[in-house]
């Protein structure tokens, strides 16, 4: 076979293990931090600062007893975490995480480091990571059990509304950049303004920038919009009767959609695999990095605020960040126009 | 070859899926096995080489609008489909409204076939001049969405927020009295 070809295989198998364990890394991350937050030791016999504690927990998971409601809808209910996590690892597909590389000369043509490199790559990671409420809603709905349907309900209205402001924040860097794809993104944020601030979204769409940030925290359910599974009120929400492995699955697929909206957000408005002293070659470094501290953020955010009620939610979306959202891409388009039209 | 075989694999499980719809005794069934149709249609598009419609359908019609369905169909939780006695008596089951409604059908089925036969056999005649390439390009898209067709699309923007207008004052019917 073709050395291109394999190395492109390769690269996405890489991709496919990194967000695999992203998941466990940040289980890990969210407690060390957590506790180093509520000054506490945090995980610390397993392995070396307790490293390990997450192979310990699939370990345990996997050992579990497959449990599933009499009165469940048995197709549904196995269906559920199957979609999640598809949603969840098929989102990250167009996202670009490094220039292209002959990977140091060993091949003859250089290769895209992404799983796929398409046109309408920002359209295609908003509309699979709008399929993911499937997963929640079937959960919800499928196991019978009053906790899940509200954790279910609150869900979808949470992730509908949300939805609007994610993607009106994202129409303001498409009207600059004037493509929709994610390469082509990236490419646009390459070098400085005056020689030293970088050409990043964030510096063109800071409103932008802070928009898709809270959306993406209410997209993926976490603190402190966390409704679809307020333990206090909920048990755990829309996977309250799910154990074992598909209890899991739904975990693991929560932190990916964390690191998809990471990687996403660092495409779109970090730059990308642009940055100072690294050279292009090793540009995935940055990616890394820039993902890293989006993650870490996401965690310190968890563990500092308290969870809204849910009528704030709502108001927040509709009657705030809905409108700053419209308004700020009317300005987009208008600055767009008066500079380029 | 392939690309053939993949034709009719997609509309042949839209086909299926389509027809499953409507043969499902449980509401909840009929959403995602409509949601499956319109993935498979989605997988037509891109084998037109029509990547942006593809995802538009998989944003708009998957991801949005179903969703609201499914949360219909989710709040009123009725596992099965069974008219109720109420139902029965209803004036919108009286027979003449049934013939006319098969009426209408047929018509319906006429204007397709008409349409079908109608319908120039080689593609990518938009406005005889565009390419399949300025077909897909969201750019082309957008201009002859804005210009050409300028009326039609803020036609349906107004009908939609009449539609929102309507749905919340019937929402609010209740608290008002």
């Amino acid at each position: 076979m073709n050395p291109v070809v394999i190395a492109q295989l390769g690269v996405i198998g890489i991709a496919f293990f990194m967000l695999l364990n992203s998941a466990a890394i940040m289980v890990w991350v969210e407690r060390k931090v957590c506790a180093l937050i509520q000054q506490r030791n945090g995980p610390n016999r397993v392995g070396p600062v307790g490293l390990l504690q997450p192979l310990a927990d699939i370990i345990k998971l996997i050992m579990k007893e497959e449990l599933r409601p009499k009165a469940a809808d048995a197709i549904l209910f196995t269906l559920a975490p199957i979609v999640s996590a598809t949603a969840a690892f098929a989102a990250f597909s167009t996202v670009p995480f490094g220039a292209e590389t002959t990977l140091f000369g060993l091949l003859e043509r250089p290769i895209r480091l992404g799983v796929a490199d398409l046109n309408v790559g920002v359209l295609v990671v908003f509309g699979i990571a709008s399929m993911g409420v499937y997963g929640i809603v079937l959960a919800g709905w499928s196991s019978n059990s009053k906790y899940s349907l509200l954790g279910a309900l609150r869900s979808s209205a949470q992730m509908i509304s949300y939805e609007l402001s994610y993607g009106t924040a994202l129409a303001g860097v498409i009207a600059i950049a004037a493509t929709l794809s994610m390469r082509g993104i990236v490419d646009y944020q390459a070098g400085y303004w005056f020689g030293f601030i970088p050409k990043w979204f964030i510096f063109l769409q800071p409103v932008g920038f802070v928009i898709f940030m809270i959306a993406g925290i209410a997209e993926t359910n976490r603190a402190p919009f966390d409704f679809p599974e307020a333990e206090q009120e909920l048990v755990a929400g829309y996977f309250t009767e799910y154990s074992s492995m598909r209890f899991a699955i739904f975990y693991m697929a929560e932190y990916i959609n964390m690191a998809t909206v990471s990687a996403v957000a660092t495409t779109l408005f970090l730059g990308g695999w642009h940055g100072p002293f690294i050279p292009q070659e090793y540009g995935w470094i940055w990616f890394l990095l820039k993902v890293s501290f989006l993650l870490f953020s996401y965690v310190w955010i968890r563990w500092t605020l308290p969870r809204y009620r849910y009528d704030q939610l709502m108001q927040f979306g509709w009657k705030w960040l809905l409108p700053a959202s419209v308004l700020n891409l009317l300005v987009t388009a208008a600055g767009v126009l008066y500079f380029h039209g | 070859m392939g690309e053939t075989l993949l034709f009719y694999v997609f509309s042949g499980l839209a086909i299926l899926t389509s027809a499953m719809v409507i043969g499902q005794r449980n509401p909840m069934y009929s959403v995602l096995l409509l949601v499956a149709s319109f993935a498979m249609i989605s997988g037509l598009y891109v084998q037109l080489d029509a990547p942006f419609i593809a995802v538009t359908q998989i944003v708009v019609y998957a991801g949005a609008l179903m969703v609201l369905f499914l949360f219909v169909v989710m709040l009123l939780n009725d596992p099965r489909e069974d008219a109720a006695d109420w139902e029965k008596t209803h004036p919108l089951r009286g027979s003449g409204l049934a013939r006319f409604g098969a009426l209408l059908s047929l018509v319906l089925v006429v204007q397709l076939a008409y349409a079908l036969l109608r319908t120039p056999t080689v593609s990518g005649d938009v406005k005889g001049t565009a390419t399949a390439e300025a077909v897909s390009s969201v750019r082309t898209i957008g201009q002859v969405m804005f210009t050409d067709y300028m009326f039609a699309f803020e036609a349906t923007s107004l009908l939609i927020l009449v539609a929102l207008v309507g749905g919340v004052y019937l929402a609010q019917r209740e608290e008002r009295e």
